[in-house]
C-alpha cells in the first residue's frame, strides 16, 4: 500500500486508504429498438490522514503516481486546519475482521451486446404483449456490474472484495381514456443465473402499469395502512437512521436514549444478516475493516442496539457495531400472511405501492409522503388511488406495526414483506 | 461564450495530454465510421472540496479530484456512450471505438476537418470565419478557481463565524453543524459538427443546520446560499451570520408547531425556494426527452392553456452568477431564457441536442450532464415565474382559511401522472386573512397539468431561491435554481395529521 507509506512518510501518525475499480455495461431497449448502450469502467482512490487526533481526507480519479502523491498531500494539508477531536482516528485493532469468508459475491457475466439486447428486448416485448392498453414505454434494460473493492489501514489491515451485479428491468405506460399510468418491475442478482427472467420481469411491469388505470382521489380520512413489501422496506430505513451513531450523538434523533425500550410492536424482530451468501448486503467488514456480526436490533419490540462507526461509537462512549457505510442485509421477520391474506386482516384501508418526497423529519418522527395504491374494502381491491398524502408520527406507527408479510422482497439491502399499520391520516379530497 | 473560456479549457484538459487538433479529428474519425448521425467528446476536470464543522470545531475536511472523457456516438435514437478516466489518445480511441459499435458498419461520416467554436470562429488560429455571428465575449461568471479564493484557514474561521453567531441567537441552540463546499471545474465539447466550446465553472456553497430544545421537544432549522462565486461572497453582506440567523429563527418556529390539517385547502406558497412548486410540478413535465417520447403528462400540448393566465413561466441559464447558469451547456449549445408556459399558454419544451433534432426544433441550451462518466439529456438551469400585480400582503388577506408556505425540502414528481410533491419545512396557519399559528411541516400533493390553472392571485416580488438547489433525474444530480413570486392557489392537498 504505496499511499499508506507516502501517508506516513508525510508524517502521519495514521491512516487509511480505499481503491474500487469496476467495469460494466448497461443497455437499453426501447419500443423494441435499441436506445442507449453504456459501457461504464470506473476507479477511485481515497485516503484519509491523521496526524494525532487531527483528520484530513481526499479522493482521486488519476491513479498515476504523481497524482497520488498530490492526493496525499492534499489530505495532510487539510489536516493541519481542521480541529483536534478526541474521537477521531482508525478502528480499534481487535476489532478489525481476521478472516474473510467467500460469500459468494463474485459472479462475472458477460453474454455479449447482441445477447444483452436480446434479453432487455424480450423483456420489454413481454410487457407491451401483455395488453393494448400498453401503449407506451420507458424501455428494458439490463446491466452488469463488476467490481473490486479494497481497504487498507496503518494498523496493517488489508482486506479486498471482488463483487458482481447485474439487474433487468422494465418500465411500461398504460393509457386509455383516463390518462396514462407508469410503473415498472426489477430484478437483481450478484448470480445472472438468479435473475427473473425476462418474461416475469415484463409481465410483472406492465400489469403493475395496467392497475393503476383510473385513479382516483381519496377523501381526507383516519384507516389502517398497508404497505406494500418493496416500499415497506423504507419503514425500515427510517428506523436505522434514527439509530445511527452519527444522529445520536448530534441529538438528530426521535429514538435517543432508547436502548432497552420497546419501539416497536412486541412481536418484532429486526436483524442483520451480514454473512448471507450471495445478498445484496453481505459484507464480512465494514468500511473501517471492523469485523461484521449477526445481531438483532430489535427482539421482542425493544431496541437492543444501535448503528455505529468507530467514531459515532466513542462520542456515545460505546463500541463500534462494525456498520461504518451501513447496516449489513437488515432483515423484519417475516409472519405468516401473504399480501391477499393481510388485505383480508386490515379489511378496510389502504394499499399503499408507491411514495414520492421526502416528508420525513428524523429528529422528531414527523412523517407526511406522497402516496398511492388502492383501497380495499372487505380484504379485496375496490379501485386505485393516487395524489393523496399518508401522515403520521413513527414513533406511533412503529409501535402500531399490525402485522408483517411473509412476501419478502430480497431485492436490496433491507428484507421485508408488506408491513400493516393500524391506523394513519389520508389527506386527499 | 468568452475565447477566453475555450482557450482555459484547451489549456487545462489538451495541452497537458498532448493532445492537439490532428488528434481530435483522429478521434471523431474513429467515432464517426459507421452510420453515426452525431457523435462529441466531453472532456472535463473538477476539483471540489468541503470542510465541516460540528460541536464548534471543523472536525473534517476533504478534497476530490476527477478527470476524464466521455465518448458518445448518436445513431437516430441510438445512443453508444463510453467513457475513460485518462485523458490520454488510445484510451479514448478505445472509447470511441467502443460507443460507435452500437451502430452496424456502413458508409462513412462526414468528419470535420477543422473545430469552430459555438460562435463559428475558427478554434485553432482564432481566424473568423465569414458570416459568423453569436454573442461573444459571454462570461456569466469568473473563471477562477474558487477553492484558492480563501486560504484554508479563513475557510475554518468562516464556519466558526457562523457557529457562533447561531450559538448567540439564543440558548435554546444546542447543535450547530455547517458546511462549505466549492467547485472548480472545466469542461470541453468537441462535436462531429466541427464546433468546440469550452467552460470554466466556479461554484461554491455555504449551509448551516441548527437543532434547538426546549421542555425536551427538539426541531432543526436549515439555511444556506451560494453560487458560481468566489468564497468572499459569503463575507458580503453579513451574508454567512444571516444564514446562521435564519436557521435558527426556523428552528425556533418549528418548536412552536402545532399538527397540521390534512386534506384540500387554499394554499399560499411564499417567494424564493417554494419555486420548488414550478420545478417539480411542470418542470420535469416540459423537458425535450419525456416529451419526443411521449411519456410524459404535458405531451403533445404546446398552445394549451395550462396555467392561469397570470403565470408566465421560464428557464434561463443566463443568469449571472446563479447556481444554475451556465455559458455553454454540457453539449456546446448557449444557454438562454426560454419561455416555457407565456400567460397561461404552454410555448415550448427544454431540449438537448439528441431531443431536439428528433422532435425538429432548436436546442435550448439545457443539455446537462453530472460528469463525463454520464450521459447528458434536458435538464432544468434556473427556473421561475414572472412577476404579477398583487401586493403579498393583500393576497394574505384575501384567504379566509388556508396554509402560508414559505419554506420548503425536497420535492418529486411523476411525470407520467403528473402527480407532484413537495415539503413544507416552515408553515402557518391563514385564518380570516392573518397569519395565525405555525404549524408542523408537511407534503402538499397536486397535479402538474392543472396546478397552476388554480392559481388565483401572482405577487409582484418575486425572489429567487438562495443558491442550494440540486436536481435528481435517472441518478444524475446538477445544480439548480427555482424562483418565484408569493402566488395563491385554491386548492391543494395538504398532508397533515389533523383530519
Amino acid at each position: 500500500m504505496q499511499v499508506l507509506a507516502e501517508a506516513k512518510k508525510s508524517g502521519a501518525t495514521a491512516a487509511e486508504a480505499g481503491v474500487n475499480i469496476s467495469q460494466g455495461l448497461s443497455v437499453t431497449v426501447r419500443l423494441g429498438e435499441v436506445e442507449t448502450v453504456e459501457h461504464t469502467r470506473d476507479k477511485g482512490m481515497g485516503v484519509t490522514v491523521y496526524f494525532g487526533q487531527r483528520t484530513g481526507s481526499a479522493s482521486t480519479t488519476d491513479f498515476s503516481e504523481q497524482a497520488l502523491r498530490e492526493t496525499v498531500r492534499a489530505a495532510c494539508t487539510i489536516a493541519k486546519y481542521t480541529a483536534e477531536d478526541d474521537c477521531a482516528g482508525l478502528a480499534d485493532p481487535e476489532r478489525l475482521a481476521k478472516a474473510i469468508p467467500d460469500l459468494d459475491l463474485h459472479h462475472p457475466w458477460n453474454p455479449g451486446m447482441e445477447q444483452a439486447i436480446e434479453l432487455a428486448r424480450a423483456a420489454e416485448s413481454a410487457a407491451r404483449g401483455l395488453d393494448t392498453r400498453i401503449a407506451n414505454s420507458e424501455g428494458g434494460s439490463l446491466s452488469m456490474h463488476e467490481g473490486l473493492e479494497v481497504y487498507g489501514n496503518t494498523h496493517g489491515f488489508l482486506g479486498a472484495v471482488a463483487a458482481t451485479r447485474h439487474s433487468l428491468s422494465v418500465s411500461v405506460i398504460a393509457q386509455d381514456d383516463s390518462g396514462m399510468q407508469r410503473d415498472h418491475w426489477y430484478t437483481v442478482a450478484r448470480d445472472a443465473g438468479l435473475l427473473e427472467s425476462p418474461q416475469t420481469v415484463g409481465l410483472q411491469a406492465a400489469r403493475r402499469s395496467l392497475r393503476r388505470l383510473r385513479s382516483r382521489k381519496l377523501s381526507t380520512r383516519e384507516c389502517p395502512i398497508l404497505y406494500e413489501a418493496p416500499i415497506a422496506t423504507s419503514l425500515l430505513s427510517h428506523f436505522v437512521s434514527a439509530v445511527r451513531g452519527s444522529s445520536l450523538y448530534r441529538q438528530a434523533s426521535f429514538l435517543l436514549d432508547s436502548l432497552g425500550k420497546p419501539i416497536f410492536a412486541d412481536f418484532v424482530r429486526i436483524h442483520e444478516q451480514p454473512h448471507l451468501k450471495g445478498a445484496q448486503g453481505s459484507a464480512a467488514f465494514d468500511s473501517e475493516g471492523v469485523a461484521t456480526q449477526p445481531r438483532d436490533l430489535i427482539r421482542d419490540g425493544i431496541l437492543q442496539g444501535y448503528v455505529l462507526d468507530s467514531y459515532s461509537a466513542r462520542k456515545l462512549k460505546m463500541q463500534t457495531t462494525g456498520n461504518a457505510g451501513g447496516v449489513h442485509n437488515l432483515t423484519i421477520d417475516p409472519g405468516q400472511d401473504d399480501l391477499a391474506a393481510l388485505m383480508k386482516r386490515m379489511h378496510t384501508g389502504l394499499l399503499v405501492t408507491e411514495l414520492i418526497g421526502f416528508g420525513v423529519n428524523t429528529i422528531t418522527g414527523d412523517y407526511s409522503r406522497g402516496a398511492a395504491g388502492f383501497w380495499v374494502e372487505n380484504g379485496e381491491i375496490q379501485y386505485p388511488v393516487e395524489e393523496i398524502t399518508i401522515a403520521g408520527n413513527l414513533k406511533d406507527m412503529f409501535r402500531r406495526i399490525a402485522a408483517v408479510g411473509s412476501d419478502v422482497d430480497t431485492r436490496g439491502n433491507i428484507r421485508s414483506g408488506s408491513i400493516l399499520i393500524e391506523s394513519m391520516t389520508v389527506a386527499g379530497s | 461564450m468568452s475565447e477566453g473560456m475555450l482557450t482555459l479549457a484547451r489549456q487545462s484538459l489538451l495541452e497537458p495530454a498532448g493532445l492537439g487538433e490532428s488528434d481530435l479529428t483522429r478521434l471523431m474519425g474513429q467515432l464517426m465510421s459507421g452510420r453515426v448521425d452525431y457523435g462529441d467528446l466531453y472532456f472535463q476536470y473538477s476539483r471540489h472540496e468541503s470542510w465541516s464543522l460540528e460541536e464548534g470545531k471543523v472536525k473534517s475536511g476533504s478534497h476530490s479530484i476527477e478527470q476524464g472523457v466521455g465518448v458518445r456516438a448518436v445513431a437516430g435514437e441510438k445512443t453508444g456512450f463510453a467513457y475513460s478516466d485518462e485523458i490520454l489518445l488510445p484510451a479514448l480511441l478505445e472509447a470511441a471505438g467502443a460507443a460507435r459499435a452500437i451502430v452496424q458498419q456502413g458508409a462513412q461520416a462526414r468528419v470535420p476537418a477543422a473545430f469552430r467554436d459555438a460562435q463559428g470562429r475558427a478554434s485553432a488560429a482564432g481566424g473568423r470565419m465569414p458570416g459568423a455571428t453569436g454573442e461573444a465575449g459571454r462570461q456569466l461568471y469568473r473563471p477562477d478557481d474558487p477553492l484558492a479564493s480563501l486560504p484554508d484557514d479563513a475557510k475554518v474561521k468562516l464556519l466558526e463565524r457562523v457557529e457562533k453567531e447561531a450559538r448567540a441567537q439564543d440558548p435554546r441552540v444546542k447543535q450547530v453543524m455547517a458546511s462549505l463546499a466549492s467547485e472548480h471545474e472545466v469542461v470541453l465539447v468537441v462535436r462531429s459538427d466541427g464546433v468546440i466550446a469550452g467552460d470554466v465553472r466556479p461554484l461554491v456553497r455555504l449551509n448551516v443546520t441548527v437543532i434547538v430544545e426546549q421542555n425536551g421537544r427538539r426541531e432543526s432549522g436549515s439555511h444556506g446560499g451560494g453560487g458560481r462565486l468566489a468564497y468572499d461572497y459569503f463575507n458580503q453582506e453579513d451574508r454567512a451570520l444571516s444564514y446562521a440567523r435564519e436557521a435558527v429563527r426556523q428552528a425556533l418556529v418549528n418548536l412552536e408547531a402545532v399538527e397540521t390539517p390534512a386534506g384540500t385547502m387554499t394554499v399560499v406558497l411564499g417567494p424564493g425556494w417554494p419555486g420548488i412548486l414550478l420545478h417539480e410540478a411542470i418542470g420535469h413535465g416540459l423537458e425535450g426527452d419525456f416529451n419526443r417520447k411521449g411519456t410524459s403528462a404535458f405531451a403533445g400540448r404546446v398552445g394549451e392553456r395550462v396555467a392561469s393566465e397570470q403565470c408566465t413561466v421560464v428557464d434561463d441559464g443566463t443568469i449571472p452568477g446563479r447556481r444554475g447558469s451556465l455559458n455553454v451547456d454540457d453539449e456546446g449549445t448557449t444557454t438562454q431564457k426560454t419561455v416555457l408556459i407565456e400567460n397561461g399558454i404552454l410555448k415550448g419544451y427544454m431540449q438537448d441536442t439528441l431531443n431536439a433534432r428528433l422532435m425538429g426544433v432548436a436546442p435550448t441550451g439545457n443539455g446537462r450532464r453530472e460528469s463525463y462518466a454520464h450521459l447528458p439529456m434536458p435538464r432544468m438551469t434556473n427556473t421561475y415565474m414572472l412577476p404579477g400585480k398583487f401586493d403579498p400582503k393583500e393576497i394574505i388577506a384575501s384567504v379566509d382559511k388556508g396554509l402560508y408556505a414559505v419554506n420548503f425540502g425536497g420535492g418529486q414528481v411523476d411525470i407520467t401522472s403528473g402527480k407532484f410533491v413537495f415539503s413544507a419545512s416552515e408553515a402557518y396557519l391563514i385564518e380570516n386573512g392573518k397569519i395565525t399559528r405555525p404549524v408542523k411541516g408537511a407534503t402538499l400533493i397536486g397535479n402538474g397539468p392543472d396546478v397552476l390553472t388554480r392559481v388565483s392571485m401572482v405577487g409582484s416580488d418575486l425572489q429567487l431561491d438562495p443558491g442550494v438547489g440540486t436536481c435528481g433525474k435517472e441518478g444524475q444530480s446538477v445544480p439548480v435554481g427555482v424562483g418565484q413570486p408569493t402566488l395563491r392557489i385554491d386548492g391543494l392537498t395538504v398532508g397533515g395529521t389533523q383530519s
